[in-house]
């Protein structure tokens, strides 16, 4: 069987939650264990081109960022090229937009910074109430927003936000949200394509990161060699 | 009025290493035993084979086997001064939510503990005297020594399929091995795994300072290899995806690859899944138990009733269901009495970050276990006189795998986090950047502890666990002296940059670097005064129920827990069929 089709149609068995999927409740006398199911990753619809969380608005700014924090250059293409914002657009309208995995129970009280986060916002919350702050402070600003400032302007107010010299609001704890724009705009370049940034592969090609290969064992004697294996992912197993 | 299920000879809480391994006795002993497992079925061929486990994003950076904070979290404070709150987002907790435990996950490093970790009272009163406990630590002898555990240790690896080198055997020490081991009967069952790039820049730099390197023993089959339940494992290809996901290639030791094929073959074995405990329930006497109340998928209540209780849960659970079920009397701060919460440590973690100029270090080859460490500055291996504290660390390199994802800030200080010059610096760190990580003992202190939160619940209602820790003063000292130890091996092995690193500089906290080795809280002992279990793991208080996994050490050696736990739990195992069955009582008698 062609492996991208059975891939699709494994889909259609699996959950679409990140969550542990329902197996066998009272297992005993054998493993419980069927052909031709896998646990495959949870990617949301849609799959090819559209919009799942962001409006367009949304997706540009999150574009242009990503464009600044990783930007094209000789070592790659940008964050913007490589996808990192519609990887962004997939998270944000999944179980990990929405913070099913946190615990949300009890109050919400600011502790110590040992303590951690205390924020109510799940992630797609925080993206999504961080954007338009930031789109107000541009207008007020420059009467443009984000996406249509000069590099060196986004670079500016990007580098204000990680210094947590930028006001955006009592709603906005603006350190926090120039972490989270930060960590997902990396994942978007640096995880499998399947998740829809990293486009070709990218950055792996420019760590030297052979991807989706799981034996090695004719090149571990190769000591302080440089390999140059050719990368490969979940959706691009050619070789 | 709650449903009942028929009557079990055992009930284990929580199927992972511990409740895998005493299910496997005493089912082959003739026991009718039933597991209750809080998280879902894992089979290797459908949950994590090649095809998907390749995959950073979902395993390791969003946690996608791990227990979710929305199932159970801990609430944290570093002292009494303060009010504790909720660990909400994913932390230095790692817990396992699925059959196989933590242990489907784990990184595989498979110590035996030193003679010293299990009497750490007796070794140093007589070779430094009561003056170099600082004020408040906790130290006290297990009730059990290496020697009893070591036959034991010895039938975990073999189950386990762990790969390594001997380096005392038999009392006589053999070059290549760890020479400050504990005497072991036999080798290893399988060769150590092969060393990479990076274990040999290690070996040679402590080899130059005069230190003596070795390969760690790695739950990593070096070899395919049929274990004594007729198990069989793959061989070890070292892809690098190890801490954080399932092993696709049946070679990472774990409950699911070494012990369940066997055990479900067993018509007296059953498994409830996706069921989660919610405590013990006592007889009107509170002498034993009988049996547990569960909650099933549907969240519907049920009891099951059984002879024998084992609480398997994970260290933090086991604590939890030992208050729940209202079992031993809880530790009080105050007055310093009570045992159940008592005596709560953890790892104390400091090192070097290294960058080197011109390496391939080519990391995404490796296993969790492929680490090479010096253990000369570990435990009671040194002489400790005038230093104002007892302990050490184990000082290691491990080639575990590259994580892209994981390392973006794996970059020399003063460099940017983004922008073109973070790119260069990353792309140049990702075959020249590592660091020297110093896993060291943990002692616990009178004012460390857990306890039930007042006010914080799970989705059902319960108290979640409250902790309360911060480093002690013995740990802090401990730290220091082996980061500088990590920064001479550092610059002996040509690196660069060397930059120290020490996490009990600062205040712990569940979001900083550390470990995930949670410690203690329900400590075995030979004194009830200070333990809620006896050398055998059985409660003091209700003798039909027994508590595995690290909540049982009252101190943490400077090494990873699982064997030892391993260990423990099959001696618990031996101590339950030999002598528990036939007398239906505490296998220990304390002098009035």
């Amino acid at each position: 069987m062609q492996r991208r089709s059975f891939l699709s149609s494994a889909l259609a068995l699996a959950a679409a939650s990140t969550l542990p999927a329902a197996r066998a409740e009272v297992v005993s006398g054998g493993q419980p264990w069927e052909p031709g199911q896998a646990n495959v990753p949870a990617l949301p619809a849609p799959r090819q081109g559209g919009l799942a969380f962001f409006t367009q608005a949304e997706f540009d700014t999150a574009g242009a960022m990503a464009d600044r924090l990783i930007p094209a250059d000789d070592l790659s293409i940008g964050g913007k090229e490589a996808g990192c914002a519609t990887f962004i657009d997939r998270q944000l309208a999944g179980d990990y937009g929405r913070g099913a995995t946190l615990y949300r129970l009890g109050r919400f009280v600011k502790g110590t910074p040992e303590q951690g986060t205390q924020s109510p916002l799940t992630p797609a919350e925080r993206w999504r109430n961080g954007l338009a702050a930031i789109d107000k402070h541009c207008q007020k600003a420059f009467s443009k927003g984000f996406a249509q400032l000069e590099g060196a302007q986004q670079d500016d107010l990007l580098r204000s936000m990680e210094n947590n010299q930028l006001d955006l609001g009592t709603d906005v704890e603006t350190k926090e949200l120039f972490e989270q724009i930060l960590a997902n705009v990396r994942e978007g370049f640096l995880a499998d394509p399947i998740y829809g940034g990293n486009k070709d592969m990218a950055s792996w090609k420019m760590l030297g990161f052979p991807g989706a290969r799981y034996d090695f064992r004719d090149l571990i004697a190769k000591k302080g060699q440089k390999l140059q294996i050719i990368p490969t992912s979940l959706i691009d197993n050619t070789l | 009025m709650a449903n009942v299920r028929p009557k079990a000879d055992a009930v284990i809480v929580g199927l992972g290493w511990c409740g895998s391994l005493i299910a496997e006795e005493l089912t082959r002993a003739g026991l009718n035993v039933v597991a209750i497992e809080r998280g879902p079925w894992f089979e290797t061929s459908t949950d994590f084979p090649p095809s998907v486990d390749t995959d950073e994003l979902r395993w390791d950076t969003r946690r996608g086997m791990l227990l979710p904070p929305a199932i159970e979290t801990t609430t944290f404070r570093n002292n009494r001064s303060q009010t504790a709150l909720p660990t909400r987002d994913w932390s230095l907790n790692e817990l396992g939510y699925n059959v196989g435990g933590s242990g489907t996950h784990w990184a595989g490093m498979a110590w035996r503990f030193l003679p010293f970790d299990f009497e750490p009272y007796s070794f140093t009163t007589k070779r430094y005297g009561k003056q170099q406990l600082t004020e408040g630590l906790i130290v006290q002898d297990w009730g059990v020594s290496y020697d009893d555990l070591e036959p034991f240790y010895e039938r975990f690896e073999r189950i386990a399929g762990v790969s390594g080198k001997a380096g005392v055997l038999n009392g006589k020490q053999i070059e290549g091995g760890n020479i400050f081991e504990g005497s072991r009967k036999s080798e290893f069952p399988l060769p150590p795994l092969a060393t990479t790039r990076l274990t040999d820049l290690f070996t040679e730099g402590s080899n130059k300072l005069g230190l003596h390197p070795f390969m760690v023993p790695a739950g990593q089959a070096s070899q395919a290899y049929t274990n004594p339940l007729g198990v069989r494992m793959g061989p070890c290809t070292y892809c690098g995806y190890c801490l954080y996901y399932g092993c696709g290639n049946f070679s990472k030791s774990s409950p699911n690859a070494c012990v369940i094929p066997a055990l479900m073959q067993r018509s007296n074995f059953t498994v409830l899944t996706e069921s989660a405990v919610l405590r013990a329930n006592l007889a009107e006497d509170g002498k034993t138990a009988t049996g547990v109340t569960f909650l099933d998928r549907n969240k519907k209540e049920w009891e099951q009733p059984a002879d024998i209780v084992i609480f398997s849960a994970f260290q933090m659970q086991n604590v939890r269901l030992l208050l729940l079920s209202k079992i031993g009397l809880p530790y009080n701060p105050e007055t310093r009495t009570g045992v159940v919460g008592r005596a709560y440590s953890f790892q104390t973690v400091s090192g070097a970050n290294l960058f080197f100029e011109d390496e391939q270090l080519n990391q995404y080859i490796g296993a969790g276990a492929l680490s090479v460490q010096v253990d000369d500055y570990n435990g009671d291996n040194f002489d400790h006189t005038g230093k104002g504290f007892i302990g050490g660390a184990g000082i290691l390199v491990v080639a575990r795998g590259a994580r892209p994802i994981g390392n973006t800030d794996a970059i020399p200080p003063g460099t940017p986090r983004w922008g073109s010059e973070w790119k260069k610096a990353y792309t140049h760190a990702f075959q020249n950047g590592t660091f020297i990580f110093n896993q060291g003992t943990s002692f616990s202190h009178d004012e460390c502890y857990l306890d039930l939160d007042p006010e914080y619940k799970d989705a059902n209602g319960d108290p979640l666990i409250r902790v309360t820790f911060d480093y002690n003063e013995n740990d802090r000292r401990m730290a220091k002296f082996t980061e500088d130890k990590a920064v001479e091996i550092g610059k002996a092995m040509g690196a660069k940059i060397v930059n120290g690193f020490d996490s009990a500089a600062v205040n712990y906290g569940p979001y900083l670097p550390g470990s995930d080795h949670t410690i203690g809280g329900a400590v075995m002992g030979t004194d009830p005064k200070t333990s809620v279990l006896n050398r055998f793991q059985q409660s003091w208080d209700v003798h039909n129920v027994f508590v595995l996994g690290a909540s049982s050490f009252p101190n943490n050696a400077g090494y990873n827990p699982t064997s030892t736990i391993g260990a423990l739990s099959l001696w618990t195992a031996k101590a339950i069929i030999e002598q528990y069955l036939s007398k239906r009582g505490p296998l220990v008698e304390v002098a009035a």
